[in-house]
């Protein structure tokens, strides 16, 4: 038994016009104070009041969102008694809503609370998320990524009733995306588009999604990455790419790459998605060694190879990762990130203790024993192949 | 020899088999917490677990008669998939095919510790 959720999409140029097609009086914008500062939280806020909206704006969302954050912004949202919650931005912004979305349903309930055992019974609000980045796929799935300041940790849960009601991508809002904000977002796609595919709770219903996502990604990201401004085309298809990565991974679940790069990201502070691309193909190796995973598939569909050999077509997606990464400059090392030897080793326990008990890490193809987890972070830090 | 599940008999090889593995005593080593597993709405297996073993574990025919700080509540045909390792727990927690009554972030943050103790159950050799 398993379920498939879906938020209602609306894409390609122009649709953020669909928010003066919604029904309501009230909406509160949950978003960080850089699109507030650019404008693009006005602009929304804008739509919004010509379709007759009163607007409320939180754009207190730090990246890595925090557990203080989100109860800050229920608190805000419980004062303001909206009927429409709107999540604008990237990963952070859309997953501090989808908490706040729960915690002023529910105020009785801390954003620990928020599982998916627990009946959220929402009546007063329904979500709209607006991505401004193209590879989180937050708007798409049922997961909220809080970081606990208190543990440095990343505390990821989720909830069924908390996939938005829409989903709004729109490729305007990424043209302007910077160079390295663009490789970490589209990397991250990636990781969900071939972790959700090759993952134990990976179904016939995430397949086809993760199979396309990944195809896109690799015929599109680098555009995107090297003339985002101009090329309109590279920008839907990678906002498209990101959604239905996240209807994949969101409907399956992901694997090491996320288990290992969430622990890295929460200790060390690194960006989401360059963390988790970081170990993608270290761990998708660690994989085709002991004979796990569906690599093959990938490879083929993304036309890498029409040969059946599993191993060989997942060595040549390895290759293509690395290609990529290379091509958008992405650090391949935790040494490339100027992480000293000395820092790295006082970590590690941590690193591994952390990464075995993310919720990702036994959905993995193949799951390390510990002393395998600990050689894998040192091959990483180090930038080696994975032998074993 | 197969134990019948749910039984004392199967009780006690299952205490054996956490108490003999490494994998689960190292997993589990940061754990306490008692966990009741009950079969439809009774009997329950009682585990005691602390800091990567069992201290104590006892078949009850009366579910109610111990006050866990987690109960994992199925059917009997569930537990039989969860030991014959078709139905993956975490998954079977977030599809509410198992029940659990508990703090789920402390189950979610020791989530080796329990796919360590269903591997110890799926060990067991076992007769319905």
């Amino acid at each position: 038994m398993w379920y498939f959720k879906s938020p209602e999409v609306v894409f390609g140029e122009d649709s953020l016009s669909h928010l003066q097609q919604i029904e309501g009086s009230r909406a509160f914008i949950v978003t960080d104070p850089t699109l507030a500062l650019l404008g693009v939280a006005g602009h929304i806020e804008g739509l919004l009041q010509e379709a007759g909206f009163a607007t409320e704006l939180f754009a207190e969302v730090e990246p890595e969102p925090s557990l203080q954050t989100v109860r800050r912004g229920a608190e805000c949202a419980l004062a303001f008694a909206p009927d429409w919650i709107i999540g604008l931005g990237g990963g952070s912004p859309m997953d501090a809503a989808k908490a706040i979305w729960a915690m002023y349903e529910r105020p009785e309930l801390d954003a620990t609370d928020i599982n998916p055992m627990t009946n959220l019974n929402f009546s007063k609000a329904r979500m709209i998320a607006i991505p401004t980045t193209s590879g989180t796929g937050s708007e798409a799935t049922w997961a909220v990524v809080l970081t606990d300041t208190e543990e440095k940790r990343k505390f990821s849960t989720g909830s069924r009733e908390i996939v938005p009601t829409i989903a709004i991508v729109d490729p305007s809002l990424t043209t302007k995306l910077p160079r390295r904000i663009t490789a970490d977002t589209g990397l991250d796609a990636l990781t969900h588009a071939v972790e959700g595919y090759v993952c134990s709770w990976s179904n016939d219903f995430s397949d086809g999604l993760c199979l396309k996502a990944a195809q896109l990604v690799f015929a599109y990201l680098e555009r995107a990455y090297t003339d985002g401004e101009n090329d309109v085309e590279a920008r839907d298809k990678m906002g498209v790419a990101a959604t239905i990565a996240g209807l994949g991974f969101g409907n399956s679940n992901l694997g090491l790459a996320h288990a290992m790069g969430h622990s890295f990201g929460a200790h060390f502070k690194k960006p989401h998605g360059r963390c988790v691309s970081l170990f993608l193909p270290y761990v998708t190796e660690f994989s085709i060694n002991g004979g796990a995973g569906r690599y093959g598939d990938i490879a083929r569909f993304v036309g890498l190879t029409t040969d059946s050999d599993e191993e060989a077509g997942g060595r040549l997606l390895v290759q293509r990762m690395r290609d990529l990464e290379s091509a958008v400059a992405q650090p391949q090392s935790i040494a490339s990130f100027e992480i000293a030897p000395a820092d790295f080793e006082d970590a590690l326990e941590r690193l591994c203790d952390h990464a075995e008990q993310d919720t990702q890490f036994f959905t993995a193809p193949r799951i390390p024993e510990r002393e395998e987890l600990e050689k894998l972070f040192q091959y990483v830090y180090e930038g080696r192949p994975i032998d074993f | 020899m197969a134990f019948k599940f749910p039984s004392p008999q199967w009780t006690a090889a299952f205490e054996s088999e956490i108490n003999g593995s490494d994998a689960y005593a190292n997993a589990a080593k940061q754990w306490e917490g008692d966990i009741l597993l009950v079969i439809d709405e009774s009997p329950g297996i009682y585990l005691d677990l602390w800091h990567g073993k069992c201290r104590s574990a006892r078949f009850v025919s009366d579910a109610g008669e111990v006050s866990p700080e987690f109960k994992i509540i199925a059917p009997m045909a569930k537990w039989q998939n969860v030991l014959a390792g078709k139905l993956d727990p975490v998954q079977g927690m977030v599809t509410r095919q198992l029940k659990l009554e508990g703090n789920l972030v402390k189950i979610m943050k020791n989530v080796k510790a329990a796919q360590e103790l269903v591997r110890c159950a799926t060990k067991v050799p076992t007769e319905y």
